[in-house]
């Protein structure tokens, strides 16, 4: 298992040879790199460690009190408590619950995602089950209509140039119609972040997320799957509850931005029509807003080893206060209150970099926490 | 013709042309340069390599018929010969996914369509005595049953977690290189590198056949549209499997000499690795879909007596899918990072494809449309062909759309697209063409009621199975879990049930396998009358041991459409 560091490091290495586009420079790199891991994993269990001490404490939970009420938990409480189970918005529906809804997306929580499901709904939904339906009359039809005891003479025709072009170009501006929406929702789904919006780092291990906050002290909160007991008892469902959940503010623009530190995983989360790749050694950087607090599950969507299932994704979005009383509950600083001083740097002693020009980190040292990058990164031009 | 093809079987029964003297048993089956000979090792092996990937998958329906892991742990402690931890238990659900992927994908649909219909009937419809180089024809299998072997070795040998290679069938990087030590990736790779060889030669065979051993008169545009979707597909292996194959030994070099083409801290890019496996994946599904819609089209027009509708539009709509196929690929890779440009792109181009393929789809209705249609059991099959892949292919243009695919991608709705347009596309072509020409091949008449019922049965059960993994995918289940939050059991329950009504019908199908060579009656050289015009009906059922000594003549009059003059060449 490789850890963060390592992987920053190895990043710096691509960096190298990519920008020396030599030879030597890669073999340099390798060679380098085949001394680097025995040291960065002798260092950074030590740091593993240390994190997670610290960052389990504050994050497990009370068990959620009965029935507390929308307005305990809600905006405006200063100190920080996980959202409770009543909170759950983002998950897959039982049959059971509701037919209509576990045979259908997940209810959207975010402007894209409403978007996105509109334009399923309304535009290709209707259009693919009239195109089955006709294909499927139509196949009924002939059965129907030119079966042997029928129609024992069959015809002889074998072209009609009219219908052809009919049929090629019906479904031309069919596809046509699509394309609109299809590609209004690609821009509006990579659009730029605006520069002060805050960002979370992404990270995918072999079998567990990293959230990092570079904007707050840079501290990082792993997040592992609770087996199914503990998941139960907070009245969570089993495999998607995690023990640090990726708290964020509701309703602002937040940088995601992710990568992975061994294998490609997947940062995905279906209620708001949200997946992007953990790459190693790229940083893919995209806009998640969330319109109502509340708690999102999502699953690792990329095949990275024996327990790809057993790493869910659950991200619980909270009104700017309680964000930063998280924050403080961390150890970090919400923004605008200083720099943060003390044990936070050393917990995550790397800024976000990346092996990609023109991503944060790969030139010129940028500020901590506000790197420019484009929504299209990860694919230098 | 079926008043000639009468005639033919009168004179042919008792007698032994000598064309017939065929080799011993060892020299027939074992240096076989006979392309009948070698299309049937390819049926049997398609056939055994498929009971083996339809088992696997009936472990996996099994897993997944609750949650909780319940079966993976004893199949691992089988695998490893004692007890097994849960990782071990986890990592044999990834070797099980991607054997059965790569089993489906390389030893039994393409071996099926191309190595046995492609090797058995190209020769017959175009009038040609073999295949253009029969020898490289042997190599072509024998070297495809050694990949099925390195494959099969692969799961015994450790790969990283535990035994067998668990990457999946696309083996992406970095998981198959530095995230799966030992050498079961490497044999899995050196498994592809011998299918690939083999079908890159295969490929080149079917190009010189069709090219240069067509009879006297058959020019291109008179080629049964069977014919036309082998050439077509032979192009897409000539041009995809060698890009394959430097991927995938860019893998293999990445793995044991220290390259690191696919890692990110030697310069190297984990995502090329997806572009260049995608660039040859993409065409791949088309190489194993083209060759059954070249069997749908033959049987539609025979089971309708009437000539396929379109003949030039059909097969320029093959070539029209294999070219734009080339240029589709990333759109397997919608959430890997990509410049909204080049997403953009990738949409558009992806949904360029329906419309050459709605082509085919409204042609074969049009065929039928004034036909005197018989239902007989390829028929059937080809009628439940047409419109699951078309419900397979509407997905298709669902997922098509960059933008509402970062919500579908890597879901169980990608895997009840893909398998409506491969489980049932490419399948249900596959036993469309098998009841087809299976008389024709072996001289027995199948039952055709044992036929019908396996349609049905496998029509219903087939449907189970996929049909909810729609539901499961939107609802946001991911695939290749072999566990899952229980919202999710109720549609996985149902398509388990599904997958033994399936299972069920795969015994109705050998039974009825049994029962053609123990029971069949012999088969006449045109069993379907006279809607069956290519050349391969002119022929004895089976055709003797050496067909088209005398070259036959197709006749001017006919244009564009399959039908062959009224005069059969004789055998």
């Amino acid at each position: 298992m490789l850890t963060d560091t390592e992987s920053v490091r190895q990043m710096n290495f691509g960096d190298i040879a990519r920008k020396r586009l030599s030879f030597l420079g890669i073999l340099l790199a390798a060679l380098a790199l085949s001394a680097a891991p025995q040291g960065a994993l002798a260092q950074a269990t030590g740091e593993l460690d240390a994190q997670a001490e610290n960052v389990a404490d504050p994050a497990v939970p009370e068990p959620a009190t009965a029935e507390p009420t929308v307005t305990e938990a809600a905006p405006g409480a200063d100190a920080y408590t996980p959202l409770g189970p009543e909170w759950i918005k983002g998950r897959p529906t039982a049959p059971s619950e509701d037919m209509l809804a576990s045979i259908s997306f997940q209810e959207q929580y975010s402007d894209d995602g409403q978007f996105a499901l509109w334009m399923h709904d309304a535009i290709l939904i209707p259009m693919i089950t009239v195109t089955s339906l006709l294909v499927l009359g139509l196949l009924l039809w002939v059965i129907a209509r030119f079966n042997r005891r029928r129609n024992p003479v069959p015809s002889k025709t074998s072209h009609n140039t009219l219908i052809e072009i009919i049929w090629t170009v019906v479904p031309v501006l069919i596809l046509v119609i699509i394309a609109v929406p299809s590609i209004t929702l690609l821009s509006r789904q990579y659009k730029s972040a605006p520069e002060d919006a805050l960002t979370v780092k992404v990270t995918g291990y072999q079998w567990y997320w990293g959230y990092s906050y570079p904007d707050n002290g840079g501290f990082e909160v792993i997040s592992n799957m609770l087996d199914d007991e503990a998941a139960l008892s907070r009245g969570e469902p089993a495999q998607l509850a995690v023990d640090n959940r990726m708290v964020v503010p509701v309703g602002v623009p937040i940088r995601i931005q992710t990568t992975g530190a061994d294998v490609i995983h997947s940062f995905a989360v279906p209620s708001l029509w949200f997946k992007i790749d953990s790459v190693p050694g790229r940083i893919n950087e995209r806009v998640m807003t969330i319109n109502e607090p509340g708690i999102y599950y999502g699953q690792c969507s990329e095949l990275c080893g024996a327990r790809h299932a057993y790493m869910p994704i659950a991200i619980e979005a909270v009104p700017m206060a309680r964000f930063n009383a998280w924050l403080r509950s961390q150890g970090g600083t919400p923004k605008g209150e200083g720099a943060p001083q003390g044990a936070a740097p050393a917990l995550a002693p790397q800024e976000p970099e990346s092996a990609v020009e023109g991503a944060p980190g790969a030139g010129e040292a940028p500020e901590a926490g506000t790197p420019e990058v484009t929504p299209a990164a990860g694919n230098p031009a | 013709m079926a008043t000639t093809a009468d005639t033919f079987q009168a004179h042919h029964e008792e007698h032994h042309h000598d064309a017939d003297h065929k080799p011993g048993f060892f020299a027939r089956w074992f240096m076989s340069t006979n392309h009948k000979d070698i299309g049937t090792l390819y049926l049997i092996f398609a056939i055994m390599a498929g009971i083996i990937g339809g088992a696997i998958s009936g472990i996996m329906r099994q897993e997944l018929a609750q949650p909780g892991i319940q079966v993976l742990g004893s199949v691992a402690a089988w695998l490893n010969g004692g007890t097994v931890d849960m990782d071990q238990a986890l990592h044999t659900w990834n070797v099980l996914i991607t054997a059965h992927g790569l089993i489906m994908v390389f030893f039994m649909v393409m071996p099926a369509m191309i190595g046995g219909f492609g090797n058995w009937f190209v020769p017959l419809m175009i009038g040609a005595p073999d295949m253009a180089f029969p020898r490289m024809n042997n190599i072509s299998f024998w070297l495809t049953a050694a990949g099925f072997v390195s494959l099969m070795a692969s799961t015994f040998v450790p790969g990283g977690t535990g035994l067998g290679a668990g990457t999946g069938w696309t083996v992406y990087a970095p998981l198959s290189t530095s995230g799966s030590p030992g050498p079961a990736v490497d044999f899995a790779i050196f498994s592809l590198h011998l299918a690939g060889a083999a079908s890159i030669m295969g490929a080149i065979n079917f190009i010189t056949t069709i090219f240069n051993m067509r009879a006297p008169g058959m020019t291109l545009h008179k080629m049964p549209l069977f014919v036309w979707s082998v050439l077509v597909t032979a192009f897409l292996l000539l041009l995809a499997l060698p890009v394959l194959a430097a991927a995938i030994t860019m893998l293999l070099t990445d793995r044991n000499f220290g390259t690191t083409f696919f890692d990110q801290a030697g310069g190297g890019d984990p995502v090329l690795y997806q572009h260049l496996f995608w660039f040859f994946g993409h065409p791949e599904v088309y190489i194993m879909i083209l060759p059954g819609f070249g069997m749908v089209s033959q049987i539609v027009a025979t089971f309708s007596r009437k000539p396929v509708f379109g003949y030039l539009g059909m097969a320029y709509a093959m070539v029209a899918i294999g070219v734009v196929g080339f240029v589709v690929w990333a759109h397997h890779m919608y959430t890997v990072g990509m410049n909204v440009n080049t997403k953009m792109y990738f949409t558009a181009a992806t949904m360029v494809i329906a419309v050459p393929t709605g082509i085919k789809i409204f042609s074969w209705i049009a065929t039928m449309w004034g036909g005197s249609l018989e239902f007989k059991s390829p028929m059937v099959w080809s009628l439940g062909f047409i419109f699951l892949f078309t419900v397979g292919g509407v997905t298709g243009v669902v997922l098509a759309n960059g933008g509402i695919d970062d919500n579908l991608h890597d879901t169980y709705y990608v895997v009840a697209h893909f398998h409506y347009v491969l489980s049932m596309g490419a399948v249900f072509a596959l036993f469309a063409g098998f009841y087809y020409w299976f008389p024709k091949m072996s001289g027995k008449m199948h039952s055709e009621f044992l036929a019908h019922l396996h349609f049905w049965v496998f029509f219903v059960g087939v449907n189970i199975i996929f049909f909810p993994m729609h539901f499961l995918g939107m609802n946001g289940m991911p695939r290749r879990y072999p566990d899952y939050t229980p919202a999710f059991s109720y549609w996985n329950e149902i398509a388990t049930v599904g997958y033994w009504i399936m299972a069920g019908s795969m015994l109705i199908f050998f039974a009825n396998l049994i029962y053609a060579f123990v029971a069949g009656r012999k088969a006449a050289p045109n069993y379907w009358g006279e809607g069956a015009t290519t050349l391969e009906w002119s022929l004895t059922s089976p055709p003797p041991y050496h067909q088209f000594e005398t070259l036959p003549v197709i006749e001017e009059h006919h244009d564009y459409h399959d039908h062959i003059a009224d005069s059969p060449a004789k055998a």
